[in-house]
This record gives C-alpha cells, structure tokens and sequence, in this order.
C-alpha cells in the first residue's frame, strides 16, 4: 500500500473517529440537558370510546405545565418535558405504557405516574411500590390507599370515591334541612356496574346506618346505553333523591331516561364521572337542573385561568383544541392535577434540593404537600382547588366537594362552598379495609411518624 | 301487575332499538354472506357525519341527504375496495376484513369529525304517555314505528322488486346467479348502499337517545345475540329478535337480578341466544343451510 494511501485511509478514520466523538459529545449535551428537565409521562387516551372525556384533561395539564415552563421558568429552573402514550382507556395498554416510561426519559427521572383510569391504577398498585414509582390518582383509584401506611405509593388524592358519596349524602343533608331530616329518606344510587361503581355501597350503607335513610343500590350495566328497566325500578320505588354514579355514555342516557319515568332531574345528583358538560350536553334540554358533585368546579374566571388566557391561549401555545373547553369541569380537572403534581415536586426539592425529583423523593413530597389556602392563593387557585395537607396516615387531604347545577348552557355552583365529607366517621372503615388488604398481601405498614 | 306490563313494554320497545342495527347487519349477510362487523361503526359515522353538518348549520334535510351520499359511497367503497378482491376466499377472511374496515372507519371519523360528544335533536318529544295506566316513552314508539317502516320497505324491496329478487338468488347460489347473467359487483354495492342507509336510520335513532359519540359503536354487542335468536337471513327475525332480547333483559334486571346483587343484562342476552342455538341453531327464521354430503 502506498503511502498516500495510508495516509487517505488514517485522514478518513480519524475524520470518521472525530464525527463519531462529536455526536457523542452532541448527544451527551441532550442527555446531559434532559437530565436538568423534570419528565412526566402522561397515560393519555385520545382515541376510543372516551376520548370526549380525556382530550380537555390533557389540554388543562399540559397548558398547567406549559404555563410552569413559559412563565416561572420551570419548577425553581427545572423545567417540565412530557410525552404521551396512548392507553385507549384500557388496562393492559395503561400497563404497556408504565412499564414503558418507568425508566424515565434521557437520565431524567419519573416523579409521578399518572393513570388516568381507575382499572388501570388498580392493576399498577403493586408494580408501582415495586418501581417507588407514586401513582396519583386524584377522584379515583382505591380508596383505602388512603392508608399510606399500606400503600406507600398509591395517592387517591383530594377527593376518594368514599368522600365523594359523603359529601352528595351531606349535601342532600342541607337541601332537606339537616342531617337529621335524612332519616326516612329513600336515596337511591344507581351505579355502572364496575368495581369503580361498587365503590361507594360500603361507605353509604355506613352512612344510612347512621343517618336514617333508605339506601337502595341500582347497577347498570356496561356501557349503560339501555337503562329503562332501571328507571322503570325507581319509578316503583319512589325514591327522593337519585345519586348517579355513571361514566361515559351512561350519564346522558341515565339523565334522559330518568325523565321519560318522570323523575326530576333536580333531585338527582351525579357524581364526579357523571358531572361534566361531556356528560349533560348529549342530553339536550331536559338536563337543565341536574346537580353534580365535583373537585373540579367549572368555570373560567379563576385568577390561574385569566394567567393561562394571557400566556398560554392568547400565544397559541395551548393544547386546547376546542377553546369552548377552556374553564370546563375536563379541563380544570387537568388543571388541579397539574397543580398537585407541580407542588408534591416544589416540595420534594425543598427537602432535596434543586433538581429532577425521583419517585421515592417525590413520594415523600407528596406525603409532606401542603397546599394551604395561602398558598393556594398564590398559584391564583382559590376556589378551583381546595386546600389539602397530606401525609403518610392520609393520602387524601382534602375530601370535599362542589355541588354544580346545570342551567342547560353551563355549570353554576350551587352548594354552600365545599361540602366536606364525614371523613371522621369514614376513616376508620378505610383503615381497616387497609389493614385487611396489608393481612391478606402480607404486607407489613409503615410507620407513619416518619 | 302494572309494573310487569310497564317493564315488558319499555323492554320490548328497547328491543326494537337493538333490531335497528340487526337489520343492517342482515341485510349484507343475506345478499353476501358476509358477516359485516364494521356495522357499528357505520352507525356512528353516519350520527356523526349527520351532527357535524348540523353544527356547520346546514338544514335537517339537507344534511340528511348528505350523510346519505357519503353512507352509500362509504358502503359501495368498502365493497368496491375491501370485498371485491377477496371474493371467493374463506368467511373468516372477510368477516376479518370487515373487522379491519371497522377501526379504519372509527380512525378516519375521528380525525376528520373530532372525539366530541354531541347532542342529537330530531324534534321528536320524549315525554312520556300513559296508555291503559301503562307509561309509554313517545320517541321509543316513534322508533318502534321507524323499524316497522323500515322492515316492510326492506321485505317489499327483496321480495317484490327485481334486484331483491336477485340478491336472493346471489345469496342462495352465487354461481348459478352468475351463470343467468347478475352482476354479482353492482348488485353487491347496491346492497352495501342500502346497508348505509339503514346505519344512517339507526345512527340518528340511537344519537338521538344517547348522544353521538364514539360509544355509539357498542350497540353492535346487544345486536349479536339478536341475531342469533331471529336469524342472520331474516329481518323479520331481527325484530322478533330484538323484541325478545329487549323483553327479556328487562324483566330479568329486575326480577333476575335483585336476586342475584348485581346487573344481569350484561350476559342474559347472550344465555338466551346460546339457549337458542341449542334448540334452534339457525335462528327462529333464519335458514337452516343443506347441504349435500
């Protein structure tokens, strides 16, 4: 081989060594950069039989985010990355999609999962304490994960199944006159017939017990597009409140079919899946009067969704696509999740210092959140989201809700503020579901003084 | 008494809804012997293109006729493009063709129409009558009404008219129809057109009720077991069909499953098609296949 001839081929290699070393050091850079950033993976579903609900969830969290990153500049400097995997609301692809993500993204670590589906976080409780990875699950999930003590890393966070049928019974409570005038009431829930809508028969049996009152419990199968011989049953059975524990096309269906019986649509109060416009709109006009209980109130004129408007929407840098969902019960729901997401981080690098927070350090800032009216206030969240302080016995904090009353264009709220739940009366039940699940699991608690 | 009256009358009238769709399913079935499953997913393309031309303001009918074209089209293309080319290959083959047109259909509406629930309002009342001390809901008698129309325009259509005649004859022996000079293809698209149609019938019926959205697709699992028990060939049997599901499905939610704590609709419908299938495996009308061996 002549000599210039090595020296071509010695010229290429280290040419070929030098780009190779580069892209190295380029794609070192990103990692180095993704590293800095605080990743989210999202569990969306955007298509599929519940799209209409997921897409204004999304809009409102990512807008949240987005809104963190263009404004604050990120949480303390760290800035938010996200991605999406679609679940198509359906367990075994909400699996597919954690076990995915668990990892983290480019070195940057996963805080929070997000579910987004009350089967999809029961099938994760166990992998994610495996992970210590938390699951937030804000209105739905288990509600015995309360109990942080058995399940570190589930958080059914401000508003469980348990409270939410607390707070409608306390609310018909003040529509009847007292707590007192319950008894001898007929209170009638008809739930999809689901785990997730059998979740409430133990607390209002409790509940009856206590208070007075007849409770009658109606399933309706999946999907729910056929209910008339259900209402026909409370049609015989004459109760004077209905409490609609619906999801999905079982709603509208349940709201139309209550008044082809005659039932008034004022005494029913639907509960947090049954309470959006998604779900009244499709029932056109004879959903004017309809109750709903909710954490997530509708409307737009929050001080954090006038900051969204000026930042976010009005420089085309929201995900909303519809800006008639802008201040929708979809929507703040993202919005409130985003909230608790954003400050369970903000408190965990308070702790551990300014960087991307693990799960493990992001469970303990969740069990050490405390979104006080104060701060509340400051975020410009006042009303929208209620204030909550959560810690490792109570993996709730809040357990209130808002009664919305439909007029037939938008949502208005009508209860008396936040009607709180009887969280005393009910925490005890819950800790000893939670005791009995530690007992069959072989599961040891935690000390909660930590 | 009353009650069981008022339970078996909204079932049978509920019924009537689940034969809506059995009809466009036996409508393709009887003239191809295909099992469309994409059915479903033509009732809400058809709601679906209906309101979103609604809500661009277009006039009632107006927009009907339009989601008509596209129903027709839709159905002459899915034959054209999907079925033509695998004439002659095994049921499964297109029975899993059709399963694909379905996802594509549900796909295609969602890009182009959006994930949005909507509210259909066809101006029928739904306020309840009391006949003989029984309460009646108006729009389910207005449906009951519409499939009756539609079964006696369908059965005058195949037994009457020259092309249903031959569809028969296609569906009996295709070869031999062949051999007399039908033209399989265009009488196949007309009867996929046809088939858009009826899903156009119980998109609006079925939106009206419960909202278009894509949850629309699921009424496809009440119209199985109709089918099996009045018979894939039949739309008589369709609507005997539904009405025994829905009577049946009523009266066991309610007496049945008091009994047992829990809903019980959810798979009644389908014991009593197996039931069915064990006494009658064609179904009440259908036709039972002979064959020579």
């Amino acid at each position: 081989m002549s000599l210039r001839k090595q020296k071509r081929i010695m010229s290429r290699a280290i040419g070929l060594a030098a780009l190779v070393l580069s892209a190295a050091a380029i794609g070192t850079t990103a990692s180095a950069e993704d590293a800095k950033t605080q990743y989210f993976p999202l569990a969306t579903f955007r298509v599929g039989a519940y799209a209409s609900s997921g897409i204004p969830v999304w809009a409102g969290e990512i807008d949240y985010f987005r809104y963190i990153n263009e404004v604050e500049g990120g949480i303390n400097g760290i800035k938010l990355v996200w991605d999406e995997c679609e679940t198509n609301w359906e367990v075994e692809k909400g699996v597919e999609c954690y076990e995915r993500v668990k990892a983290g993204k480019n070195g940057s670590p996963v805080p929070i999962f997000l579910p987004h589906g009350d089967p999809i976080s029961k099938a994760l409780t166990e992998k994610s304490v495996a992970d210590k990875i938390p699951l937030v699950t804000i209105a739905y999930g288990r509600t015995e994960a309360i109990d942080g003590r058995v399940f570190p890393y589930s958080f059914p966070v401000v508003f469980s199944f348990w409270s939410e049928a607390s707070s409608a019974v306390n609310f018909i409570a003040e529509k009847v006159g007292g707590k007192d005038k319950l008894k001898g009431l007929k209170i009638a829930t008809v739930y999809h017939d689901s785990p997730y809508g059998k979740e409430t028969q133990v607390p209002l049996a409790h509940l009856a017990k206590t208070y007075g009152f007849e409770d009658i419990q109606i399933p309706v199968p999946h999907p729910g597009n056929e209910q008339s011989a259900q209402w026909a049953k409370i049609r015989q059975l004459k109760p004077d409140w209905v409490f609609l524990r619906g999801w999905g096309v079982m709603t509208p269906v349940a709201i139309k079919t209550a008044a082809k019986v005659g039932f008034p649509v004022d005494h029913i109060v639907g509960g947090i899946w049954s309470g959006s416009e998604e779900d009244v709109r499709p029932a056109g006009a004879v959903a004017k009067g309809y109750l709903a209980i909710t954490p997530f109130p509708a409307g737009a004129n929050f001080e954090i969704h006038q900051k969204l408007k000026k930042y976010i929407l009005d420089k085309g840098l929201s995900d909303l696509k519809d800006p008639k969902s802008f201040g929708s019960v979809y929507y703040n729901s993202g919005v409130d999740e985003a909230i608790v997401a954003v400050e369970a981080i903000r408190t965990a690098q308070a702790h551990f210092g300014v960087r991307p927070i693990n799960g493990e350090e992001a469970q303990w800032g969740l069990e050490h959140l405390d979104l006080s009216e104060k701060r509340l206030a400051e975020i410009g969240a006042t009303g929208l989201q209620q204030p909550l302080k959560l810690s490792a016995k109570d993996h709730e904090g809040g357990g209130a809700g808002k009664v919305l009353q439909w007029d037939g264009e938008k949502w208005n709220v009508v209860s008396n503020g936040w009607v709180k739940s009887d969280r005393d009366l009910l925490l005890p039940l819950i800790y000893e579901r939670a005791a009995a699940y530690a007992k069959e699991k072989g599961i040891t608690p935690r000390d909660a003084t930590n | 008494m009353s009650f069981f009256v008022e339970t078996l009358v909204g079932g049978l009238l509920a019924g009537v809804m689940y034969s809506l769709v059995a009809i466009g399913f036996v409508l393709v079935f009887k003239a191809s012997g295909v099992f469309n499953f994409a059915q479903g997913s033509m009732v809400l393309c058809a709601a679906l293109t209906f309101v979103t031309l609604r809500d661009k303001g277009l006039d009632f009918w107006l927009a009907a006729l339009i989601t008509l074209s596209v129903m027709v089209v839709l159905g002459i293309a899915v034959e054209r493009v999907v079925l033509r080319p695998l004439v002659n290959r095994p049921q499964i083959t297109l029975f899993m063709a059709t399963l694909g047109v379905s996802f594509m259909i549900e796909g295609v509406a969602q890009i182009a129409m959006g994930a949005s629930v909507h509210e259909l309002d066809l101006g029928i009342v739904d306020t309840p009558i009391e006949i003989g001390g029984v309460q009646v809901s108006q729009f389910d008698l207005a449906a009951a009404g519409t499939a009756g129309i539609l079964v006696i325009a369908l059965s005058i259509f195949f037994n009457k008219t020259r092309i249903g005649i031959a569809l028969r004859a296609i569906a009996d022996d295709p070869q031999a129809a062949l051999s007399i000079g039908i033209r399989l293809q265009t009488l196949w698209q007309i009867v996929w057109g046809v088939a858009g149609f009826v899903s156009l019938v119980a998109g609006l019926l079925w939106g009206a009720r419960q909202g278009v959205q894509f949850a629309l697709t699921l009424v496809v699992l009440k119209a199985l077991p109709v089918l099996i028990i009045g018979g894939f060939t039949s739309m008589a049997g369709a609507i005997v069909g539904g009405l025994i599901v829905g009577a049946g499905d009523s009266l066991a939610e309610i007496y049945l499953g008091s009994l047992l704590g829990g809903s019980v609709s959810t798979w009644f419908a389908y014991v009593l098609a197996v039931a069915f299938l064990l006494v009658r495996p064609a179904g009440l009308f259908g036709e039972a296949p002979i064959e020579r061996i």
